[in-house]
């Protein structure tokens, strides 16, 4: 295998040159799977036989979970890359995932609130499934916090990538919380082994919102990415002709 | 198409108020995950700029 790609991501300018390419596609992929997915699953997906219309809250509520939970493990393998490879960029990446990843589970446990009032009957419960997302969100909350706190750019590049690294337990236990203990919350929507549960025309649009998720996600982070490494380049002389260029434009 | 009526589809059989509140903070959030980085960048760059035009006038 060629592995050129991978110690070119540690130029800093390549990163920005080829992500530059990279992120109007995603951008425009992003916003237009989401707005198919969205009026397809609000307005043409059939009801639920049992739940009614109140389960078209899936089509956010599961993309924003998966999507929490692929983002850590996101944090977890930036932080290992950084650590073992004393990668730079791998901390640019943890730092502006993190947010992100964070927004994700809000989203997740407050799409969840809404749905489990009508459907249980009650806004939380202190089920597996639930408490484990939200020691996620404590958990995002944990690598943020850390990781505005060490003044020292390095050190706290390696307590975050510490942290995310032991984070990751919790990423097993919020996958089988379903299956381990009895829990209110219904099993896993996308299996990969097995057919899934629900008829095509409600299972599609969810898979067009999932793919929405995920590339709206990789969008916003490589946005986020290029202005950290814009800032901490500043000094170097491919830095400061991108700024000089990009003023000059603007004028 | 499963409304037959836009009225119906804004009601959501008795569920609107969940699913549209649902949605509404999801679009909210996701708006502002979109555009905040895009104006962080047009402000560094206006700093940027601010910058490189005083240490450019003697």
């Amino acid at each position: 295998m060629n592995w050129t790609w991978f110690h070119k991501l540690g130029s800093p300018k390549w990163f920005y040159e080829i992500s530059g390419c990279w992120l109007p596609g995603l951008a425009w992929a992003a916003g237009l799977l989401i707005v198919v997915g969205t009026v397809w699953g609000l307005a043409f997906a059939p009801p639920d036989y049992q739940q009614g219309n109140s389960f078209r809250i899936i089509y956010i509520h599961v993309p924003a979970a998966i999507l929490a939970q692929s983002i850590y493990v996101m944090l977890a393998v930036a932080g290992l890359v950084g650590l073992v490879w004393k990668m730079k960029l791998a901390d640019v990446a943890l730092q502006q995932a993190a947010p992100i990843g964070a927004w994700m589970t809000f989203i997740a446990l407050l799409t969840g609130a809404v749905w489990g009032r009508p459907t249980w009957g009650a806004w939380w419960v202190w089920d597996a499934r639930l408490t484990s997302m939200l020691i996620l969100l404590f958990l995002y909350f944990g690598v943020i916090a850390l990781g505005q706190a060490i003044g020292n750019r390095d050190s706290s590049a390696k307590a975050c990538a510490v942290l995310a690294l032991v984070g990751v337990i919790n990423i097993p236990i919020i996958k089988y919380s379903v299956e381990w203990w009895n829990t209110l919350h219904q099993p896993a929507t996308f299996k990969i082994t097995e057919k899934p549960a629900m008829p095509m025309e409600m299972w599609l649009p969810l898979l067009v919102m999932v793919l929405g998720f995920y590339c709206f996600f990789a969008a916003v982070l490589l946005a986020r990415m290029r202005l950290e490494v814009l800032r901490r380049e500043a000094r170097s002389s491919w830095a400061k002709a991108e700024v000089k260029a990009r003023v000059e434009a603007s004028r | 198409m499963s409304f037959s009526t836009f009225a119906e589809f804004l009601a959501m059989g008795h569920h609107g108020l969940y699913v549209w509140s649902a949605y509404g903070i999801t679009a909210v959030v996701l708006v502002l995950n979109a555009v905040l980085p895009v104006l962080a960048r047009r402000r560094y760059l206006q700093d940027e700029a601010r910058r490189l035009r005083r240490e450019n006038t003697p």
